[in-house]
């Protein structure tokens, strides 16, 4: 079966940060924008499967695309944070060295960051470090003051609600797999559906390409080819919070002969720790299984970081795969793509958007809208709100981090608040329902998991997974076996034990 | 917000904090309050629908819910006061209870406050299971919740790994609710659940048990499509070329369960290294003044009964703390010696006769418990056989205590070891 859709200004391919990101800043004009997403919730790419480290940019090639979108979208987070109400600290940064190879490489990075426009480096003495960290090793670090942490699908869910607050529209359960040229617009085909063969038409004048790890296949598919993307997956455990309380920013070794950071530890805002990433080559870009030899690895190294690496505080694994741009010749890394060239009109496109993507997905927005204001002209829609309010914001609204007036304000107000859904996190039964009801509601297990941070703590789900499957079926009316955990045909039921 | 004093307030309303809030009823506390977070009184027992409870306590065999019911109506009868759908969200080392409820938050100050929180389950992430991360992998006591009180069938192909006796238990229930149960696999060389649970769950069945097994992939991007497992070594690392994959859509985790001990951290209880729960001594005090603790919460238990038991003890131990009669802490501390996996309480002042429980490391056969304290054993039990399963009880008498230990308070005391050996 096939059935046409609505025509659109601009159709974005994929819902990770970068094309929440754009679906934002393109609603700032008037532009019907819709958002194609093979997924059944935002973020469920890499943007969900990164070490959520706002970057210093410290480490890319003066002048490049990667190292600008860094700087800038360091510096500009505090305003977007602050607009959303996305958590986040600027913890500062340290890189720690050992020998003389690493002094001599710290101070390479000092220099590449401030040609950047990075502010405060400093290379710091191992006194200093530890009044930093006191958790840190090493004889001497880099510090970047301004490198910070943030929750990156709080960050990406909060763009795309932001975004469809003000009038983009989600489509979920569109896996785009043809693009045909019709005069001046294009037609997309989404797979959607049970059945394999349904398809839907979405019509538009301009195509997004922020499709992350198929840049390159839909790229060819709107008529530019040449690009490839290689997979580097990392893996990670998530430690307790009760060993976060022992590291206060993130603590990297020195680079290794490649340039590459090997496995770290990283404060996440929630107060667990990462660790990892390791780096490897994968060919299934689908693939985010974690392996029993990388997590050997991930223990190995991440001992010689952080001292906690200890099975008592492991909660959790899971990996991510960079999208990497790369010369097929000669495999060596280039920079980040975002174009919008003469000879496939009406494309905008995004290639290899790996680290800092996340640090960077703002600034990206706006260049992919500058390219499309070149072209045409727009006019400004006069309503857009970049703020979020309520209890879409994240930071301070949560129960979990109001303290007892706050808590018993937020019961008096909404009894539901009353009710601890999530015993490890403290997420109450009003939160788990403004995760359903809010803008972008949650359809899923994990889409109610990334709007509140149920089921992310220690007992992971053991108290509260029941609770929500019942509530989420309540609220949307579904049958036992319609009770998803994330993806389609993740249901958690085969059926009633008895009808 | 609403600040109340109460004598005793009891964080749980299991089998643990129902005994003891019925005992101490009967041993005349009045000023006693229970919290519970879900909507009815009975912990654990509410989802355990299968029968053999009691057996030691009222010589018949219960389901839980009957169990937990007779506690319950005795409870009722005599007038506790019992709050449900109240969390407790907070509790200092002054004693501050925080509880959440519908009607607002809630402050307690106590002066005695009994943890009966529990247990909960180790987890997937817990073990470090590699693989993809589909639907369909529960932990025991989640399949059994979702099957027995939310009426959700989780599966119909399933792996059980680990042989706890929640994971035999459910063994047992999918297959007569006409799920495939492909096997159990335990890493150990031996079960780790009870004896009973093995012939009566897995043996009567057909359910295979594979010893020194283990989980090594999931595969299945959305739910489960299958395990592999493989056969591990003597360090209980897998063996290269023994994976073998099993195609199934359930896998369930019966990998161990762990005291609830959020709250216990939170005031600032030191745990026991090796139980997780709180160290305490004969008294179930902790290392926290006037905060007292029995249950799963304690120590995990195998047998309800002795739960029970245990929170009665703790009940009367309550009751003379109240009274100011309870003596002070005592300084004989207790170790696990050879073959003994842990011992509590972890300290005793021996000047009143106790029970001593604890876990063999390994199954054996013809031992002998022996109690030492400093030179002198002062006593010895032999059992024909052991198991790390069944929870091991033993009186000790204050008088076959060493003179020094009891006596003198000037020198350290001599610490009690408890082994068991050929
Ligand atoms: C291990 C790791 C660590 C990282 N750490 C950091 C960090 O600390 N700081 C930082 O700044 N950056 C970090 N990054 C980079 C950052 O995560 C990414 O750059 C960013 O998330 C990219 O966002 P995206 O929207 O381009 O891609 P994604 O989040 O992958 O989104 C792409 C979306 O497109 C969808 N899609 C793909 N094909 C189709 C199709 N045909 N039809 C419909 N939808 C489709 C996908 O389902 C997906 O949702 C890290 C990345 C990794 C892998
Ligand atoms: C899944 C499972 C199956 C078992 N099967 C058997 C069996 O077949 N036979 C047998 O003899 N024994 C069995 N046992 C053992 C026995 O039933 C348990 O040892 C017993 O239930 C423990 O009692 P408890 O009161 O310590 O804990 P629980 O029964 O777990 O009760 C603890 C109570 O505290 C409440 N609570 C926890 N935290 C808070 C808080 N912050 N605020 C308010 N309330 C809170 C919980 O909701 C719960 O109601 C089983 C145990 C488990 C875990």
């Amino acid at each position: 079966m096939t059935s046409e859709n609505m025509d659109f200004d601009v159709a974005i391919i994929g819902a990770g940060v970068v094309g929440c990101a754009i679906a934002r800043e393109m609603r700032r004009r008037d532009l019907r924008v819709a958002v194609l997403e093979r997924e059944l919730d935002v973020g469920r790419g890499n943007s969900s499967r990164n070490s959520g480290v706002l970057h210093g940019g410290f480490t890319y090639k003066p002048g490049s695309l990667r190292a600008r979108i860094c700087i800038e979208g360091n510096h500009g987070f505090d305003a977007v944070a602050e607009e959303l109400g996305v958590p986040f600290r600027r913890t500062g940064k340290v890189v720690v060295g050992f020998s003389e190879d690493d002094m001599r490489s710290l101070e390479r990075f000092k220099a590449v960051g401030e040609a950047n426009g990075a502010r405060g480096l400093a290379i710091v003495d191992g006194a200093r470090l530890r009044e930093l960290d006191p958790s840190a090793r090493g004889e001497f670090a880099l510090h970047s003051p301004d490198s910070g942490i943030l929750d990156p699908m709080a960050y990406t869910l909060a763009l795309a609600k932001n975004a469809a607050l003000n009038g983009a529209e989600f489509f979920f359960d569109r896996e785009v797999f043809g693009a045909v040229r019709r005069g001046e617009l294009w037609e997309l085909f989404a797979r959607t559906g049970a059945g394999a063969r349904d398809a839907e038409i979405f019509r538009t004048r301009w195509v997004v390409n922020a499709s992350g790890l198929g840049a390159a296949k839909i790229s060819a598919m709107l008529g530019i080819p040449g690009y490839t993307i290689r997979g580097f997956k990392g893996e990670y455990f998530v430690l307790d919070k009760k060993a976060g309380a022992a590291l206060r920013m993130p603590v990297y070794p020195a680079p290794d002969q490649k340039g590459g950071f090997a496995t770290h530890a990283t404060p996440t805002v929630d107060g667990n720790v990462l660790i990892g990433p390791d780096s490897y080559i994968v060919e299934d870009f689908s693939d985010f299984s974690t392996t029993s030899a990388r997590m050997a690895g991930l223990v190995r190294d991440g001992l010689k970081m952080f001292d906690e690496v200890k099975p008592e505080h492991y909660i959790r694994n899971f990996a991510g795969i960079r999208a990497k741009r790369v010369d097929p010749a000669t495999g060596e890394v280039l920079d980040f793509v975002c174009e919008a060239p003469e000879h496939a009109p009406g494309v905008i496109n995004l290639v290899g958007i790996e680290s800092p993507g996340l640090t960077g997905a703002l600034p990206l927005a706006r260049r992919a809208c500058a390219l499309l204001a070149g072209r045409e002209d727009t006019r400004p829609n006069a309503s857009f709100d970049p703020r979020l309010r309520g209890s879409d914001r994240i930071a301070g609204t949560r129960f979990a981090a109001a303290d007892d007036a706050g808590r018993s304000a937020m019961i008096a107000r909404d009894p539901d608040h009353g009710e601890i859904v999530c015993r490890c996190e403290n997420v109450t039964k009003a939160e788990v329902l403004a995760a359903i009801r809010g803008p972008l509601g949650a359809r899923t297990v994990d889409g109610v998991k990334t709007r509140t941070r149920a089921t992310m703590g220690r007992c992971q789900g053991g108290y509260c997974q029941t609770r929500i499957a019942d509530i989420l079926a309540r609220e949307l009316g579904l049958e036992p076996s319609e009770v998803l955990l994330g993806k389609k045909g993740s249901n958690l039921f085969v059926g009633s034990v008895r009808p | 917000m609403k600040s109340e004093k109460k004598a005793v307030v009891v964080i749980g309303a299991g089998p643990a904090g129902l005994a003891a809030a019925v005992a101490l009823k009967k041993l005349g506390v009045e000023d006693l309050v229970v919290l519970e977070r879900e909507d009815a009184p009975g912990g654990i027992l509410r989802q355990c629908i299968h029968d053999g409870f009691g057996l030691t306590r009222f010589g018949e065999s219960l389901s839980g819910p009957e169990y937990a019911g007779r506690f319950v109506d005795e409870a009722a009868k005599l007038g506790v006061d019992f709050r449900t759908g109240a969390s407790v969200i907070g509790l200092d080392a002054g004693r501050r209870v925080t509880v959440a409820t519908r009607e607002g938050l809630v402050t307690y100050e106590a002066e005695a406050v009994i943890l009966a929180m529990g247990c909960r389950e180790r987890t997937r992430g817990a073990l470090a299971i590699p693989g993809s991360r589909p639907s369909g992998v529960y932990t025991a006591g989640v399949a059994q919740a979702y099957m027995n009180l939310h009426n959700r069938m989780v599966g119909r192909r399933a792996v059980i790994l680990g042989s706890g006796d929640i994971g035999m238990i459910m063994a047992r229930r999918l297959t007569l609710e006409g799920a495939a149960v492909e096997g159990v696999y335990e890493i150990l060389p031996h079960a780790s659940g009870l004896p009973r649970n093995v012939a009566q769950c897995l043996d009567d069945f057909g359910i295979p048990l594979r010893l020194s097994h283990t989980v090594v992939d999931l595969r299945g991007s959305s739910r489960l499509e299958s395990v592999t497992v493989a056969r591990v070594d003597e360090n209980l690392i897998p063996i290269p070329g023994t994976g073998r994959e099993i195609p199934c859509d359930t896998l369930i985790l019966s990998v161990g369960l762990i005291p609830e001990n959020e709250l216990s951290l939170q005031a600032g209880v030191a745990l026991h290294p090796r139980t997780r729960g709180p160290l305490v001594d004969e008294f179930f005090r902790t290392s926290v003044e006037g905060i007292f603790a029995a249950g799963n919460v304690l120590q995990v238990h195998d047998l309800v009964d002795f739960v029970s038991l245990e929170a009665e003890n703790l009940a009367r131990a309550v009751a003379r703390h109240l009274a100011g009669s309870l003596p002070a802490g005592g300084g004989i501390e207790v170790r696990a010696g050879e073959g003994v996996g842990y011992v509590l309480p972890a300290r005793v002042g021996g000047k009143e006769d106790f029970t001593l429980s604890l876990r063999a490391r390994r199954p054996d056969r013809d031992v002998a418990l022996r109690i030492s304290h400093g030179e002198r054993i002062i006593k010895t039990i032999k059992f024909r056989r052991v198991l790390p399963a069944e929870m091991l009880r033993v009186q000790v008498r204050a008088a076959d205590l060493a003179p020094s230990a009891a006596g003198s308070e000037s020198r350290r005391p001599e610490p009690l070891e408890v082994s068991l050996t050929c």
